[in-house]
C-alpha cells in the first residue's frame, strides 16, 4: 500500500495566476453534470436567458441544478456527444451580439450568519458539486445521515499537471477558509483539516497567514499519488478507514474538494450560482499553457485558442489529469463541472504501448494504495470470473492507475477493471 | 473534423518495461559469469555460449513451430539459458548442455505457455532433469584454474574433511557450478537489481537467514553454509524469479523461508550435499498455494 511519486509537470502552470477566460460566444451544457439523476430543462428554444439564470432542475435529491453561464438566447435542446462521443440531453445558448453578459450584482452576507438548513439550501440552489473531479452533489454531502465530527479540505491536487487547486489557494485563500467554515457549520462538525501536499510550500504559508484568526487546521502532507482519494487521504489525516462499500460519513467526516469550498464561499456572500470554475490548460501539446477561470460550457476548441492552440503534434486530448482522465475524442467538447483540466499531450507524451503477458513482478500488487491484488484481477477480468472479482475486492478499486502506471508489461489494467464493474453492475441490475 | 486518439487512463506510464528488465538481469548475470570463466578457463565459456545460444534458438523455434509470437527480443531466453549455464558443472559435456537449455525453454516454460506461465523456474528444472539423465557428469566438479577433479566444499563437510576458508569461498576459488562459486560477483550483480529495483529483499533475506540461522541451531558452521553451494545464487537470482515466486511481499518471505528449510533439511539429513535446486523447486510448487492464501489487506475490509 505504498502508491507512487510522480514525474509532477506542474511548472508549466503552477506560477500562471488565474485570468477569467474571454466571454463565448455558444456554450454548450448537457444536462446532467454530477452523479446522480440529470435535470430537465425548465426554459424553451427561443427563449431568453440571463446571466445566473437557472435553466435546468428536478425534483430528485441526489443531483444539482443547472444555471446560464451567459446572457443569451437558448437555441437548442437536443442529445449532443459527450466526452465520451455519447449522446446526451443538452442544452444550447448562444450570446446576443451587442447585449453583453453583465455580471451578477452580488449582496454581502457573512458566512456566520446562515443556519445549516439556509446554507444547504443556498449551495443547492448555486448548483455546486465536487469540483475535484467527481462531481457528486454538495447539498447532498452536506446533509448526513450520521454525525460527522471532521471535515477534510482536500487540496492534495496529486496528479500531475494540474494547478487549478493550487492556484485557487494562493489565490483566494479567505474564501476557502471561509468556505470550510460553512460546511462544517452545516454539518455540524468540531474538526476542519485543510490538507495540502508539499510540492505548493508557497499555498501553505498562505493558509496559515489567513489562519491565523481561526482555528482550523493545515496539514501539510508529502507528495504522493494518490493522495488526493478521499479513502486514501482519510487514512492518511485520521486514520480510520472507510468501511467497502461505504461513504466517509459512515465514519463521521466528510471531504470537499478546496474548489468546492470556495464556490462555496461566493454562493453564500454573493449569491452567485456556479457558472464558472478554474481550468487548467497545459501539457505538451499546447503552445501557452494557463489557469483559466472558465464559463461552464465553453467549448475545449475556444479555451486552448486563448492558449495559442494547440502544436501540430498534438496526439492527445484528456479532460482531468494524465492518471485518471477521460481522453476526448474531439475539441468540440464543452467544459462542464468536473472539468479540472485540460491536458493535451504530444505525440511522444501520449505514446500508445502495446499489451505484453503478465510477468509477475509484483509491481502493481506493491503500488496498489488500498491492497488489491492488480495482477489477478485483470485475469479475472479477462475470464469474465465475476465471482473470483468480487471475491477478490474489485469493487474496492479506486481506479487511481497505479498499477497500470508501474506495469512493465504494459496491461491495460484499469480499462478492464472498469468494463468488469460495469458488467458487474449490470448484472446486479439484471438480478433484481 | 480532426479526431483525436482516444484510450483509458492512465495515459502516461513508467519507463521502465519488460524486456528493459529482462537486459538488466543479464547485465547483473554477466558478473558472476565473466568469474566461471575466469575460474575454469575456456570450457566454462564454451559452456556458456552453447547454453545461452541452445536457449535462444530453442525458444525462437518451439515459437515458430508453436505458431506463437516469436519473442526473442524480450531476453527471457538469454536469461534462462545464462542461468542454467551458471549452475551447471563447469566442465559439463555440451551436448548435455544444449539438451539442458531445449528442456528448459520448451519443457518447462513453452509447454506450459511462455514466459510468465511457467509453474517451476526453467533453469532448475533443467538442471533437475540432466542431474537425472547424467548424475555422474552433473556431479564431477573440478578445481579452479586446474583440470583436476575435486569435491565441492559442502562435499567435504558432509564426509567431515576439510573445507576451503571463508575468504576463499567468499572469493569463489573452490570447486562448484560455473558461476556459484564467487560470491563477491554474485553480489555485485544482486546489488545492482536491488539498485534497479528490479529484486526486493522478503525471499533472499528470508532464505539466506533461515539457513544461516537453522544451520547455527543444529550445530553447523552458519557462515559456512551460507557462503558455500549455491545459496546466494539461489537467494538472489532463482528465489526472486517473478514467474514462479508469489506477488505479495508476505508471500515472499514464506517463501524464502520454505527455500530455506527444505536446503537445511537437505544438506544435513538427506542424500545430496546441496538442496538449494530442489528446495526452489520445491516452492514454486507452493506458489500457486501462497498467492491464492496469502493477500494483502483490502482497504475498508476486515481480514
Amino acid at each position: 500500500m505504498s502508491g507512487l511519486r510522480l514525474k509532477e509537470c506542474k511548472e508549466l502552470t503552477e506560477r500562471l495566476p488565474v485570468q477569467e477566460a474571454a466571454l463565448p460566444t455558444r456554450v454548450v451544457l448537457p444536462l446532467q453534470q454530477s452523479l446522480g439523476c440529470p435535470n430537465d430543462p425548465i426554459v424553451n428554444v427561443g427563449d431568453e436567458v440571463a446571466e445566473g439564470q437557472k435553466i435546468a432542475d428536478t425534483q430528485k435529491t441526489v443531483a444539482a441544478p443547472l444555471h446560464a453561464p451567459i446572457s443569451g438566447r437558448i437555441i437548442a435542446i437536443d442529445n449532443l456527444p459527450n466526452a465520451c462521443q455519447y449522446p446526451v440531453a443538452s442544452l444550447v445558448i448562444e450570446a446576443i451580439p451587442g447585449r453583453e453578459s453583465q455580471g451578477l450584482v452580488g449582496s454581502h452576507w457573512q458566512v456566520d450568519e446562515f443556519t445549516p438548513e439556509q446554507i444547504r439550501k443556498v449551495v443547492r440552489e448555486a448548483g455546486i458539486v465536487g469540483l475535484g473531479g467527481a462531481t457528486f452533489p454538495t447539498h447532498v454531502k452536506l446533509s448526513p445521515s450520521k454525525p460527522i465530527d471532521t471535515v477534510i479540505i482536500n487540496g492534495c491536487e496529486c496528479e500531475p499537471y494540474i494547478t487549478a487547486d493550487h492556484r485557487l489557494m494562493l489565490e483566494r485563500p479567505a474564501e476557502l477558509l471561509e468556505g470550510a467554515r460553512a460546511i462544517a457549520r452545516a454539518v455540524g462538525a468540531e474538526n476542519i483539516i485543510v490538507a495540502v501536499e508539499n510540492n505548493k510550500q508557497d499555498a501553505v504559508q498562505v493558509l496559515l497567514d489567513h489562519n491565523k484568526n481561526h482555528n482550523l487546521k493545515i496539514v501539510v502532507l508529502p507528495s504522493i499519488y494518490p493522495q488526493g482519494g478521499e479513502k486514501v487521504l482519510i487514512r492518511k489525516l485520521l486514520g480510520r478507514e472507510v468501511p467497502s462499500g461505504g461513504l466517509p460519513l459512515d465514519i463521521g467526516v466528510i471531504v470537499n474538494n478546496v474548489g468546492t469550498a470556495v464556490a462555496i464561499a461566493d454562493a453564500l456572500k454573493t449569491g452567485r450560482p456556479l457558472i464558472k470554475r478554474v481550468v487548467t490548460i497545459t501539457g505538451s501539446g499546447v503552445k501557452k499553457p494557463r489557469n483559466l477561470l472558465a464559463r461552464i460550457g465553453t467549448s475545449f476548441a475556444e479555451l486552448l485558442a486563448q492558449c495559442g492552440g494547440i502544436t501540430d503534434d498534438a496526439a492527445k486530448i484528456i479532460m482531468g489529469g494524465p492518471m485518471t482522465g477521460l481522453a476526448v475524442a474531439s475539441l468540440d467538447m464543452p467544459v462542464v463541472k468536473g472539468t479540472n483540466c485540460l491536458l493535451v499531450l504530444n505525440q511522444r507524451d501520449a505514446r500508445d504501448y502495446e499489451e505484453k503477458g503478465c510477468i509477475r513482478c509484483g509491481r502493481c500488487v506493491r503500488a496498489c494504495p488500498v491492497g488489491l491484488l492488480p495482477n489477478f484481477l485483470a485475469d479475472f477480468a479477462k475470464l469474465r470470473d465475476y465471482e473470483k472479482l468480487v471475491d477478490y475486492h474489485l469493487a474496492d478499486c479506486i481506479e487511481c492507475g497505479c498499477c497500470a502506471y508501474v506495469c512493465p508489461s504494459r496491461i491495460y489494467l484499469v480499462q478492464y477493471f472498469k468494463g468488469a464493474k460495469q458488467e458487474l453492475k449490470t448484472r446486479r441490475a439484471v438480478c433484481r | 473534423m480532426k479526431l483525436f486518439n482516444i484510450s483509458s487512463g492512465p495515459h502516461v506510464r513508467a519507463a521502465e518495461d519488460a524486456t528493459m528488465i529482462m537486459w538488466w538481469v543479464v547485465i547483473a548475470l554477466l558478473f558472476p559469469t565473466v568469474g566461471g570463466i575466469y575460474y575454469f578457463g575456456w570450457p566454462a565459456a564454451w559452456l556458456v555460449a552453447t547454453v545461452t545460444l541452445s536457449a535462444v534458438i530453442g525458444e525462437m523455434v518451439f515459437q515458430w513451430l508453436a505458431k506463437r509470437p516469436v519473442t526473442i527480443v524480450d531476453g527471457s531466453a538469454v536469461v534462462t539459458g545464462l542461468l542454467l549455464a551458471l549452475i551447471l558443472p563447469p566442465t559439463l559435456p555440451l551436448p548435455m548442455g544444449v539438451i539442458g537449455a531445449i528442456a528448459a525453454v520448451v519443457l518447462v516454460k513453452g509447454l506450459f505457455g511462455g514466459l510468465g506461465y511457467n509453474i517451476f523456474n526453467p533453469a532448475l528444472a533443467a538442471r533437475a532433469i540432466l542431474l537425472a539423465s547424467w548424475p555422474v557428469a552433473m556431479t564431477t566438479w573440478v578445481k579452479p584454474f586446474e583440470t583436476v577433479t575435486t569435491a565441492t566444499p559442502l562435499y567435504l563437510a558432509k564426509i567431515g574433511q576439510a573445507t576451503p576458508g571463508y575468504w576463499e569461498l567468499f572469493l569463489g576459488n573452490r570447486a562448484g557450478s560455473l558461476g556459484e562459486t564467487s560470491i563477491l560477483l554474485l553480489l555485485i550483480g544482486a546489488v545492482i537489481l536491488f539498485v534497479k529495483k528490479i529484486i526486493d529483499w522478503p525471499a533472499p533475506a528470508a532464505y539466506i537467514g533461515t539457513v544461516f540461522i537453522a544451520a547455527y541451531c543444529l550445530g553447523h558452521d552458519p557462515l559456512f553454509n551460507v557462503l558455500s553451494g549455491g545459496l546466494i545464487l539461489g537467494a538472489f537470482f532463482m528465489a526472486t524469479d517473478y514467474v514462479t515466486v508469489p506477488v505479495t511481499t508476505k508471500g515472499r518471505f514464506i517463501f524464502g523461508l520454505g527455500c530455506g528449510v527444505i536446503t537445511v533439511l537437505i544438506r544435513f539429513y538427506g542424500g545430496f550435499p546441496e538442496g538449494v535446486n530442489y528446495s526452489i523447486l520445491f516452492m514454486n510448487m507452493w506458489t500457486p498455494f501462497i498467492d491464492v492464501h496469502v493477500r494483502p489487506r483490502v482497504l475498508g475490509c476486515k481480514k
